[in-house]
Protein backbone atom coordinates (compact mmCIF):
# COMPACT_ATOMS: atom_id res chain seq x y z
CA UNK A 1 0.00 0.00 0.00
CA UNK A 2 0.93 3.49 -0.76
CA UNK A 3 0.37 6.97 0.15
CA UNK A 4 1.18 10.43 -0.37
CA UNK A 5 -0.12 13.16 1.92
CA UNK A 6 0.89 16.30 3.39
CA UNK A 7 -0.76 15.38 6.76
CA UNK A 8 1.44 13.55 9.16
CA UNK A 9 1.20 10.11 10.42
CA UNK A 10 1.25 8.21 13.39
CA UNK A 11 3.23 5.15 13.06
CA UNK A 12 1.82 2.75 15.97
CA UNK A 13 -1.94 3.59 14.28
CA UNK A 14 -0.92 2.89 10.65
CA UNK A 15 1.56 -0.52 11.86
CA UNK A 16 -1.61 -1.72 13.43
CA UNK A 17 -4.37 -1.07 10.58
CA UNK A 18 -1.22 -2.89 8.10
CA UNK A 19 -1.06 -5.70 10.35
CA UNK A 20 -5.03 -6.05 10.92
CA UNK A 21 -4.72 -8.39 14.10
CA UNK A 22 -3.18 -11.18 11.77
CA UNK A 23 -1.19 -13.77 13.78
CA UNK A 24 1.19 -15.33 10.78
CA UNK A 25 3.46 -12.29 10.74
CA UNK A 26 6.97 -12.39 12.64
CA UNK A 27 8.68 -9.84 11.98
CA UNK A 28 7.62 -6.04 11.29
CA UNK A 29 10.26 -3.52 10.44
CA UNK A 30 9.55 0.25 10.15
CA UNK A 31 11.74 3.27 8.58
CA UNK A 32 10.88 6.40 9.24
CA UNK A 33 12.92 9.38 7.76
CA UNK A 34 12.32 12.86 9.50
CA UNK A 35 13.86 16.37 8.73
CA UNK A 36 16.90 17.15 10.41
CA UNK A 37 17.76 20.32 11.41
CA UNK A 38 20.97 20.86 10.18
CA UNK A 39 22.79 20.27 6.74
CA UNK A 40 26.35 21.36 5.93
CA UNK A 41 27.09 22.55 9.55
CA UNK A 42 24.34 25.15 8.83
CA UNK A 43 21.18 25.55 10.90
CA UNK A 44 18.01 24.21 8.75
CA UNK A 45 14.60 26.36 9.76
CA UNK A 46 12.23 24.57 7.71
CA UNK A 47 11.98 22.03 4.24
CA UNK A 48 9.37 22.21 1.40
CA UNK A 49 8.86 18.87 -0.48
CA UNK A 50 8.05 19.53 -4.13
CA UNK A 51 6.91 16.30 -6.30
CA UNK A 52 4.80 15.01 -9.21
CA UNK A 53 1.80 14.35 -8.67
CA UNK A 54 0.52 11.08 -10.71
CA UNK A 55 4.04 9.98 -11.21
CA UNK A 56 5.18 10.02 -7.12
CA UNK A 57 2.24 7.97 -6.74
CA UNK A 58 3.15 5.66 -10.11
CA UNK A 59 6.53 5.24 -8.77
CA UNK A 60 6.10 4.44 -5.51
CA UNK A 61 3.37 1.81 -6.53
CA UNK A 62 6.36 0.56 -8.72
CA UNK A 63 9.19 0.37 -5.86
CA UNK A 64 6.71 -1.71 -3.63
CA UNK A 65 5.87 -4.22 -6.74
CA UNK A 66 9.48 -4.96 -7.20
CA UNK A 67 9.83 -5.13 -3.31
CA UNK A 68 7.23 -7.60 -2.81
CA UNK A 69 8.66 -9.57 -6.51
CA UNK A 70 12.32 -10.22 -4.11
CA UNK A 71 11.33 -11.20 -0.49
CA UNK A 72 8.04 -13.10 0.89
CA UNK A 73 6.12 -10.35 2.14
CA UNK A 74 2.88 -10.82 4.20
CA UNK A 75 2.44 -6.99 4.08
CA UNK A 76 3.70 -3.51 3.34
CA UNK A 77 3.33 0.04 3.56
CA UNK A 78 4.78 3.27 2.07
CA UNK A 79 4.12 6.84 3.15
CA UNK A 80 5.53 10.00 1.86
CA UNK A 81 4.33 13.44 2.89
CA UNK A 82 5.24 16.69 0.57
CA UNK A 83 4.86 19.97 1.53
CA UNK A 84 6.33 21.97 4.20
CA UNK A 85 7.69 20.40 7.30
CA UNK A 86 10.10 21.62 9.81
CA UNK A 87 12.72 19.61 11.72
CA UNK A 88 11.76 16.68 13.40
CA UNK A 89 8.80 16.48 11.27
CA UNK A 90 8.22 12.87 9.72
CA UNK A 91 8.82 12.45 6.01
CA UNK A 92 8.12 9.27 4.82
CA UNK A 93 7.55 5.76 6.76
CA UNK A 94 8.20 2.36 5.09
CA UNK A 95 6.82 -0.60 6.54
CA UNK A 96 7.54 -4.19 6.04
CA UNK A 97 6.25 -7.40 7.36
CA UNK A 98 7.18 -10.67 6.69
CA UNK A 99 7.29 -14.06 8.45
CA UNK A 100 11.16 -13.72 9.50
CA UNK A 101 13.03 -10.77 10.07
CA UNK A 102 15.75 -11.34 7.37
CA UNK A 103 13.38 -10.49 4.51
CA UNK A 104 11.50 -7.83 6.76
CA UNK A 105 15.18 -5.56 7.37
CA UNK A 106 16.12 -6.21 3.59
CA UNK A 107 12.76 -5.09 2.07
CA UNK A 108 12.79 -1.89 3.91
CA UNK A 109 16.10 -0.98 2.90
CA UNK A 110 15.69 -2.10 -0.46
CA UNK A 111 12.05 0.25 -0.57
CA UNK A 112 14.35 3.20 1.10
CA UNK A 113 17.42 3.08 -1.36
CA UNK A 114 14.90 3.30 -3.78
CA UNK A 115 12.30 5.36 -3.64
CA UNK A 116 15.27 8.04 -2.66
CA UNK A 117 16.36 7.62 -5.83
CA UNK A 118 13.22 7.03 -8.28
CA UNK A 119 9.89 8.55 -7.03
CA UNK A 120 9.80 12.19 -8.03
CA UNK A 121 10.17 14.34 -5.13
CA UNK A 122 12.94 17.34 -4.58
CA UNK A 123 13.35 19.35 -1.26
CA UNK A 124 13.91 22.92 -0.69
CA UNK A 125 16.06 23.73 2.33
CA UNK A 126 15.60 27.06 4.19
CA UNK A 127 18.31 28.02 6.34
CA UNK A 128 17.86 30.17 9.85
CA UNK A 129 19.07 32.77 7.94
CA UNK A 130 16.66 32.59 5.58
CA UNK A 131 18.39 31.42 2.33
CA UNK A 132 16.39 28.92 0.28
CA UNK A 133 18.18 26.30 -1.61
CA UNK A 134 17.46 23.15 -3.65
CA UNK A 135 19.26 19.79 -1.49
CA UNK A 136 21.47 18.51 -4.37
CA UNK A 137 21.26 14.21 -4.95
CA UNK A 138 23.92 12.27 -3.27
CA UNK A 139 25.81 9.93 -5.07
CA UNK A 140 25.95 8.11 -1.81
CA UNK A 141 21.83 7.40 -2.96
CA UNK A 142 22.83 5.85 -6.04
CA UNK A 143 25.58 3.60 -4.70
CA UNK A 144 22.73 2.59 -2.39
CA UNK A 145 20.59 1.74 -4.85
CA UNK A 146 23.14 0.05 -7.25
CA UNK A 147 23.71 -3.15 -4.44
CA UNK A 148 20.76 -4.26 -5.60
CA UNK A 149 20.83 -4.46 -8.75
CA UNK A 150 23.23 -7.06 -9.07
CA UNK A 151 21.55 -9.39 -7.35
CA UNK A 152 17.45 -9.63 -8.64
CA UNK A 153 16.01 -12.96 -7.65
CA UNK B 1 3.23 17.09 -32.30
CA UNK B 2 1.51 18.67 -29.59
CA UNK B 3 2.43 17.81 -25.77
CA UNK B 4 2.12 18.64 -22.37
CA UNK B 5 5.37 19.80 -21.05
CA UNK B 6 5.79 20.14 -17.50
CA UNK B 7 8.71 21.32 -15.17
CA UNK B 8 9.78 20.94 -11.54
CA UNK B 9 11.81 22.35 -8.50
CA UNK B 10 14.76 24.15 -9.82
CA UNK B 11 13.91 23.66 -13.13
CA UNK B 12 10.35 24.95 -12.72
CA UNK B 13 12.20 27.85 -11.39
CA UNK B 14 14.69 28.86 -14.19
CA UNK B 15 11.72 28.54 -17.38
CA UNK B 16 9.06 30.60 -14.64
CA UNK B 17 6.85 27.79 -16.25
CA UNK B 18 5.01 24.85 -13.99
CA UNK B 19 3.40 23.42 -17.19
CA UNK B 20 2.58 24.38 -20.83
CA UNK B 21 1.07 22.44 -24.43
CA UNK B 22 3.56 22.95 -26.76
CA UNK B 23 3.58 21.79 -30.36
CA UNK B 24 6.98 20.37 -31.32
CA UNK B 25 8.16 20.72 -35.09
CA UNK B 26 8.84 17.12 -36.51
CA UNK B 27 13.10 17.14 -36.59
CA UNK B 28 12.78 16.76 -32.43
CA UNK B 29 12.00 13.10 -31.78
CA UNK B 30 14.06 12.01 -28.56
CA UNK B 31 14.05 13.62 -25.21
CA UNK B 32 17.60 14.94 -25.48
CA UNK B 33 16.57 17.14 -28.87
CA UNK B 34 13.32 18.22 -27.12
CA UNK B 35 15.70 20.01 -24.71
CA UNK B 36 18.31 21.24 -26.96
CA UNK B 37 14.79 22.18 -28.33
CA UNK B 38 13.63 24.27 -25.44
CA UNK B 39 17.00 25.67 -24.87
CA UNK B 40 16.05 28.15 -27.29
CA UNK B 41 12.84 29.19 -26.39
CA UNK B 42 14.24 32.39 -23.79
CA UNK B 43 16.94 33.37 -21.55
CA UNK B 44 14.86 31.36 -18.70
CA UNK B 45 14.78 27.92 -20.38
CA UNK B 46 18.44 28.61 -21.45
CA UNK B 47 19.43 29.19 -18.11
CA UNK B 48 17.58 25.85 -17.02
CA UNK B 49 18.90 23.49 -19.91
CA UNK B 50 21.91 24.31 -19.69
CA UNK B 51 22.38 22.14 -17.11
CA UNK B 52 21.02 19.79 -19.45
CA UNK B 53 22.99 16.65 -18.26
CA UNK B 54 21.67 16.81 -15.45
CA UNK B 55 18.35 17.26 -15.85
CA UNK B 56 15.82 13.91 -15.95
CA UNK B 57 12.80 13.46 -17.74
CA UNK B 58 9.83 11.63 -17.72
CA UNK B 59 7.47 9.85 -20.68
CA UNK B 60 3.71 9.91 -19.09
CA UNK B 61 4.74 9.90 -15.53
CA UNK B 62 7.64 6.79 -16.17
CA UNK B 63 11.31 7.59 -16.07
CA UNK B 64 13.30 8.52 -19.82
CA UNK B 65 16.42 8.59 -21.04
CA UNK B 66 17.96 11.48 -23.40
CA UNK B 67 17.71 8.89 -26.27
CA UNK B 68 14.58 8.29 -25.22
CA UNK B 69 11.90 8.70 -28.43
CA UNK B 70 9.07 11.16 -27.71
CA UNK B 71 6.54 10.00 -30.20
CA UNK B 72 3.42 9.43 -28.75
CA UNK B 73 4.35 10.98 -25.87
CA UNK B 74 0.85 12.89 -24.07
CA UNK B 75 2.89 14.31 -20.92
CA UNK B 76 6.66 15.17 -20.64
CA UNK B 77 8.55 16.39 -17.63
CA UNK B 78 11.40 17.55 -16.58
CA UNK B 79 13.23 18.00 -13.45
CA UNK B 80 16.75 17.64 -11.15
CA UNK B 81 17.64 14.48 -9.77
CA UNK B 82 14.63 13.35 -7.12
CA UNK B 83 15.65 14.19 -3.51
CA UNK B 84 12.65 12.42 -1.71
CA UNK B 85 12.86 9.84 1.55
Amino acid sequence: MIRVQAEDFDIGKEVEALLGGRTDIGAVVTFTGRVRDHAGGERIAEMVLEHYPGMTEAELARVEEEARARWPLQASLVIHRFGRLRPGENIVLVVTAAEHRGDAFAAAEFLMDYLKTSAPFWKKETTGEGAARWVEARESDDAARARWEGERK
Amino acid sequence: MTVKLLYFAWVREATGVGEEEVTLPPEVTTVGELMAWLKSRGAGYESAFARAPVIRAAIDRAHARPETPIAGAREIAFFPPVTGG
